[in-house]
């Protein structure tokens, strides 16, 4: 059965840490990181593989610093 | 496995070119900053970049040419609407778009506001409502709320001295030079979806000679309120939603009942 899976890739230094993106993502897929990047703030992260590509987060996210891929996948 | 898919083909999603390379000067969470983009991918869909002019306010989004990569023009605060009738005036064939904050468009610059919905001028108008002077320091503004506080009303907001908040939207929404006029948000993904589907709305409007688009962002001041961006946005869903209520007053030159 082919499923729909997803990934953010989060442009760590410009991510000023606002945390909206964990509220829009209804997987939870998206929390904070421990360390903090160039500005001093911490940035998002995937926190797990339940990420289906909607974009949610992307779109919410005022500096546009989300990218997301998503692609269909075989599993035998 | 995940890194797989990470692959030119299989991107979905990521910020428009139209948009500069430059770090937003904005607060972490603010608004502003989705706004800009949702604009600007309406102008990369419609493929009118080198048509397009901005008019920048006085405000946090002063700096909005900086950001977005089409031709923008700064004005005077408030006036705003003024220089993008000259604009437009000028160039019928651009397409034209205000973007401008409370103090700007809702204090100092109703009168240019009014008037140039008034004269149905083929632009679009963005407004952010935040309820609060958000760029110096976040003093008290006409969108001010009944009893909020602000750093020139501590005790908040007292309607007996300093008048009621202005729904400029529901003004400006009966006159008939307006085509368009309705309010959003930019907190939820269902919202930026629909306001994106405004502006689109309104440009092509613009190039069909139809009339002004009027656009409300109720928007938050998480610094100005004192708020993480989540509280903030909450706080907002809570108390100025229902002051500022989220929808369509006027589509297609008929008010929505």
């Amino acid at each position: 059965m082919a499923k729909i899976k997803g990934t953010i890739v989060v442009d760590k230094e410009q991510c000023k840490g606002c945390e909206v993106c964990t509220t829009a993502c209804q997987f939870k897929c998206i929390g904070m990181s421990k360390e903090v990047n160039g500005k001093g703030y911490r940035y998002a992260i995937s926190v797990n593989d339940d990420c289906t590509g909607c974009t949610n987060c992307a779109i919410v996210c005022p500096d546009g610093v989300i990218s997301v891929y998503r692609a269909k996948i075989d599993s035998q | 496995m995940m890194e797989n898919i990470i692959s030119p083909e299989n991107l979905v999603y990521t910020k428009t070119k139209l948009m500069t390379d430059k770090a937003l000067s904005y607060c972490p969470g603010c608004g502003h900053g989705v706004v800009h983009r949702m604009i600007m991918e309406t102008v990369d869909e419609m493929g009118i970049q080198d048509k397009t002019i901005g008019i920048a306010p006085v405000g946090c989004s002063v700096l909005a040419y900086d950001f977005m990569n089409v031709d923008m023009q700064q004005a005077a605060h408030g006036r705003a609407p003024a220089l993008g009738t000259a604009i437009k005036r000028l160039m019928p064939g651009k397409y034209v778009f205000t973007y401008q904050g409370d103090g700007d468009l809702a204090a100092i610059g109703t009168a240019e506001t009014i008037h140039c919905c008034n004269r149905g001028e083929d632009m679009v108008m963005i407004f952010i409502n935040n309820a609060i002077y958000g760029m110096t320091g976040g003093q008290m503004a006409p969108t001010t709320l009944e009893g909020m506080p602000s750093s020139t009303s501590p005790y908040g907001r007292d309607v007996a001295r300093m008048g009621y908040p202005l729904r400029i939207t529901e003004m400006v929404a009966p006159l008939a030079g307006v085509y368009n006029c309705s309010r959003h948000s930019v907190h939820t993904p269902a919202a930026v979806r629909k306001l994106k589907r405004a502006i689109r709305k309104g440009f092509e409007a613009q190039a069909d000679k139809k009339g002004l688009t009027f656009i409300e962002v109720v928007s938050n001041c998480n610094s100005g309120w004192k708020k993480t961006p989540n509280d903030a946005n909450k706080w907002m869903e809570e108390n100025l939603f229902p002051y500022y209520p989220i929808g369509d007053i006027k589509i297609d030159g008929k008010m929505v009942a």
